[in-house]
């Protein structure tokens, strides 16, 4: 099942800040994201995960050029957005789109609900006024709220109808790919899985890409066909979803997933500790950047950077250990 | 699992909180019991109470929000009974509490040692040489590396796990019976929640500290509860040990809100909702509140207001359906 | 899968809406509302209300003490002060009132080009800076000395003097605006910078600035007092509150009542433009977050 690629980003990288400070001294600057290789394929959900400060976010925005990369480019549907003009990149926006987490900052509270999604039409001069009016109804059906939605504000909805506002108006122009950044962690659990399945049946109706962004593993596993796992602005392993959480490669994602809290009081834990915290993106180790705190770490990986190469199995992982075989096994609640 | 006819440390009776100006009902007739060493899990979605009821008992409402009714006691001192002044001496003594946002119930310009020592000092009457050396002890309980460094750092300086074990160190400073945990690991990544889960699990075994812990995440229930309180707009849905709330559920809500979680094993189906959302404060009903989202609602649901009434040993649900559709006879839990 | 939308009847729906709702059930709102109303339309209906002309010299009636024929008394000229105070309140509603016009067209252009460009921010408002290091009466005193004494230049001079600040505030709450998830939602659905800037960050960027506008008509009006006092006003004849108290400073202590009233008068204008300045900062300033 090889699909055409919708997305591929190479070596795409942004530092944030890090020009010469008042005294002249040269810093860093904080890399956010750092050398991130990444294909999404056509039709697929792509599942990015990793913890706060792993730059998911960044590389996000970074795919659809909503801030400029430092380095490196990303084509979309093969051609280059990096080498796009200001107004060639606004023309084409309305193939990719995003949702937003916060279901309360994403709207303008003084614009309508229809207002807000006709103003995609209004910008792409699409139709006249009658045909958007019929437009944004066709959108309001298509996420589930009632046409009487179109003339209230954003105050006047819950948490949940409001990101369903949020994907009308990211879907208003039939985009083809779509960023869900984080988009259904500031909901209910209840209310989560009604979005969880919204998005599922939009993208089997309208064929989407997703690029899903979450720190919520659980949610990712089960509306992601891929998952990439992100460290530090880096990322150290993709891997079909079933894959990867049966049996992840690497000793990150090893850890990530045996943190995860169990789904029933009797399930066995197998926690894999991390030591120390985070380092900081202004001063990212050398080597291996989870050298510090890996738990099978040995002194190549302190040395070199590992790259995301290919395993046999067809998964990639960034790890010394892992891709000649060395790394202690480990398997999750089997 | 833990002692039952053990005297509650903690116990509410017919808690009722209300908006002081419209007179809305936020929380109503809560009541339950905290066993010594025990960890009471509380879980609810937004506009369930679950964070009035933290404040309830720490005797710390907002201005908008007033007591009409209920009684809380303390190790069998009556709280509501007596003086704001002694309720604010139990608070800083036997009743501690630690938030979701250590950041913000931090202070920014004070070394955290200081801020632990402070508390030594003033509930445990340390000196300051004694209490800085106790402020290290708290710290090494805490599970900060290099606490001797750390003693020193302004809360700025550290990371959001070691915040909030700053947080529980403080809490701990004066050696409280209960501590009530309010979403303390919400805005944590899961590696640093699982220590902090941790963390708490060992303070419990080693110092019998009785937990209320209060979550919108059943996944930190199953990690750390005894017993779990489901609670639904404002009133308790479910009170059970946790295994029964796992295994058997008996509230509709229980069950939905179970069903809802996408599971981390075995196929990936499409997830099961509970249609509609969470009533708004002020909107709510006098009949079962849960029964417009109800796939199980019968009439009687839309009329009366279901008790909470004893299912089986330890677990009470106020639905009418374990019961028959019937009013079930009123708990005492 | 239809979702039922809760609403209760007659609810205020829009923010607009709700603002209005809300201003009208603040006190102070209400009460600096009714104050500054009253003296506008003391101020619209002059020709009408003034018992006397607030021109007319007359030897034979002056320095008369308040009575029942002269209200508030009369000036060394003779002058009913009750008409001048009448007409002065035209004369200095008219400074306050354009004063916060310029400044709050001003302010909103610079500050909303300042917060909203990065690359401009710097310059702009190191210039602001400059501007604001000079008091206020100074500057004014300066234009004034320069381009004469008239009430087009009191004018302009106290737009000038103001607009720094104002500026600042205008800035300060497009940053704020702009850090918010709805820009960056209209970026990715390729909306123009100017789209932005017009459609969705000032909406939501308007309620600091307005209620710094009624401190800024207030204090237009106090520095209109200060300015004719040391003889940079409006030019005499034509009444103010400022240069009748002027004009009443050498008979302070045998004809007291020239300066009192209107003096008063100023009292009520900037206690009416504080209350409600105060009842907009309660409703808009903690940023209705909905």
């Amino acid at each position: 099942m090889t699909r055409e690629i919708a997305i591929e980003a190479r070596g795409l990288t942004k530092v944030f800040g890090g020009r010469g400070s008042v005294f002249g001294r040269q810093t860093g600057g904080a890399r956010a994201v750092d050398g991130v290789d990444l294909i999404v394929r056509s039709g697929e959900t792509l599942g990015l995960v990793g913890e706060s400060g792993c730059g998911k976010s960044t590389t996000g925005r970074l795919l659809l050029r909503l801030i400029e990369p430092t380095a490196g480019s990303v084509a979309f549907n093969g051609r280059d957005l990096t080498e796009l003009t200001k107004a060639e990149l606004r023309r084409s926006r309305g193939k990719m789109q995003i949702i937003f987490q916060d279901p309360y900052g994403s709207l303008n509270p003084r614009m309508t609900v229809g207002d807000a999604i006709s103003e995609a039409y209004v910008i792409h001069r699409i139709g006249d006024r009658a045909s958007r009016a019929k437009s944004v109804l066709e959108m309001l059906d298509l996420v589930g709220l009632p046409r009487s939605a179109a003339s209230l504000y954003p105050h006047e909805f819950s948490g949940g109808q409001r990101q369903r506002v949020g994907i009308a108006r990211a879907l208003a122009l039939r985009p083809s790919f779509v960023v869900c950044d984080e988009a259904v962690s500031a909901l209910d659990v209840s209310v989560q899985a009604q979005i969880i399945n919204l998005l599922q049946d939009l993208q089997r109706e309208l064929n989407l890409t997703y690029l899903f962004i979450s720190h919520n593993l659980s949610v990712v596993r089960h509306i992601s066909d891929r998952v990439a796992v992100m460290y530090l602005g880096r990322i150290v392993e993709v891997a079909e979803a079933d894959h990867l959480f049966a049996d992840p490669a690497h000793p990150y994602t090893q850890a990530l997933l045996s943190a995860i809290p169990p789904s029933h009081p009797d399930e066995p834990r197998h926690r894999h500790e991390l030591v120390g915290d985070l380092p900081s993106a202004h001063d990212i180790p050398v080597g291996c950047r989870f050298a510090p705190r890996c738990p099978f770490v040995q002194d190549r990986c302190r040395a070199t950077d590992p790259q995301l190469s290919p395993l046999p199995d067809g998964r990639f992982v960034a790890c010394h250990r892992a891709a000649d075989g060395s790394l202690p096994t480990y398997r999750l609640n089997s | 699992m833990s002692g039952d006819m053990q005297r509650p440390i903690l116990s509410v009776q017919g808690l009722t909180t209300v908006l002081a100006r419209s007179g809305a009902t936020i929380l109503e007739d809560i009541s339950f019991s905290l066993t010594p060493g025990e960890v009471l899990g509380v879980v609810g979605e937004s506009g369930s109470g679950k964070s009035m009821l933290a404040l309830s008992i720490m005797g710390l409402l907002p201005n908008v929000v007033r007591r009409s009714r209920g009684i809380v006691s303390l190790d069998g001192d009556e709280l509501t009974a007596q003086s704001p002044d002694h309720w604010r001496e139990k608070r800083g003594r036997d009743l501690a509490m630690i938030f979701q946002e250590p950041m913000t119930a931090l202070n920014p310009v004070m070394r955290v040692g200081n801020q632990i020592a402070e508390v030594l000092r003033r509930r445990r009457g340390l000196s300051g040489y004694e209490a800085s050396k106790e402020a290290l002890n708290l710290l090494r309980l805490v599970e900060i590396p290099s606490p001797e460094k750390r003693i020193s750092a302004y809360p700025y300086e550290l990371s959001g796990g070691m915040r909030q074990r700053v947080m529980i160190a403080i809490a701990l400073a004066a050696d409280p019976k209960v501590l009530i945990a309010d979403e303390p690991t919400t805005a944590l990544d899961v590696t640093v929640q699982a220590q902090i889960l941790d963390l708490l699990r060992k303070l419990r075994r080693d110092r019998g500290l009785s937990l209320l812990f209060i979550t919108h995440d059943l996944g930190v229930i199953a990690e750390i509860a005894d017993r779990v309180m489901v609670l639904y707009a404002g009133r308790v849905a479910e009170i059970a040990p946790v295994r029964s709330i796992f295994d058997d559920p008996q509230h509709p809500y229980t069950q939905a809100l179970l069903a809802s979680i996408p599971d981390m094993k075995g196929p990936r189906g499409r997830l099961v909702t509970i249609e509609g959302s969470v009533p708004a404060i002020g909107g709510m009903l006098e009949a079962c509140r849960f029964s417009p989202r109800c796939p199980f609602r019968r009439d009687i649901c839309e009329w009366e207001r279901p008790h909470l009434g004893v299912v089986s040993g330890q677990q009470a649900a106020a639905c009418f359906r374990p019961f028959g559709y019937e009013q079930p006879l009123e708990a005492v839990i | 899968m239809s979702i039922a939308i809760a609403k209760p009847e007659l609810a205020p729906r829009s923010p607009t809406m709700i603002v209005i709702v809300r201003l009208f059930q603040s006190r102070s709102f209400l009460i600096g509302a009714a104050l500054v109303l009253a003296i506008a339309l003391v101020a619209v209906f002059a020709d009408v209300l003034s018992p006397y002309d607030p021109l007319r010299n007359s030897f034979r009636t002056r320095l008369r003490p308040p009575d029942s024929t002269f209200w508030f008394g009369t000036d060394h000229f003779g002058r009913d002060i009750l008409s001048r105070v009448i007409h002065g309140a035209r004369i200095s509603l008219v400074i306050g009132l354009m004063t916060a016009l310029l400044t709050g067209i001003a302010g909103t252009m610079i500050g909303a080009v300042a917060g909203f460009f990065p690359t401009l921010d710097n310059p702009i408002m190191r210039l602001m800076d400059a501007l604001m290091a000079f008091p206020a009466i100074v500057l004014a005193i300066a234009v004034a000395a320069v381009l004469g004494a008239s009430v087009v230049n009191v004018i302009i001079a106290l737009s000038i003097a103001t607009t720094p600040h104002t500026a600042r505030i205008v800035r300060a709450s497009v940053l704020v605006v702009r850090e918010r998830e709805f820009i960056e939602a209209a970026r990715a659905l390729g909306a123009s910078d100017l789209r932005v800037l017009c459609r969705h960050v000032m909406p939501n960027a308007f309620g600091p600035l307005i209620v710094r506008l009624t401190y800024v008509f207030a204090t237009a009006i106090l520095a209109e007092a200060a300015l004719s006092f040391i003889g940079v006003g409006p030019p005499p004849p034509a009444p103010s509150f400022g240069s009748i108290i002027a004009q009443g400073r050498d008979f302070i202590t045998e004809a007291p009542w020239i300066t009192i009233f209107p003096g008063l008068a100023i009292i009520v204008s900037v206690l009416g433009l504080n209350l409600l300045g105060d009842g907009l900062r309660d409703v808009l300033d903690p940023r209705m977050r909905t």
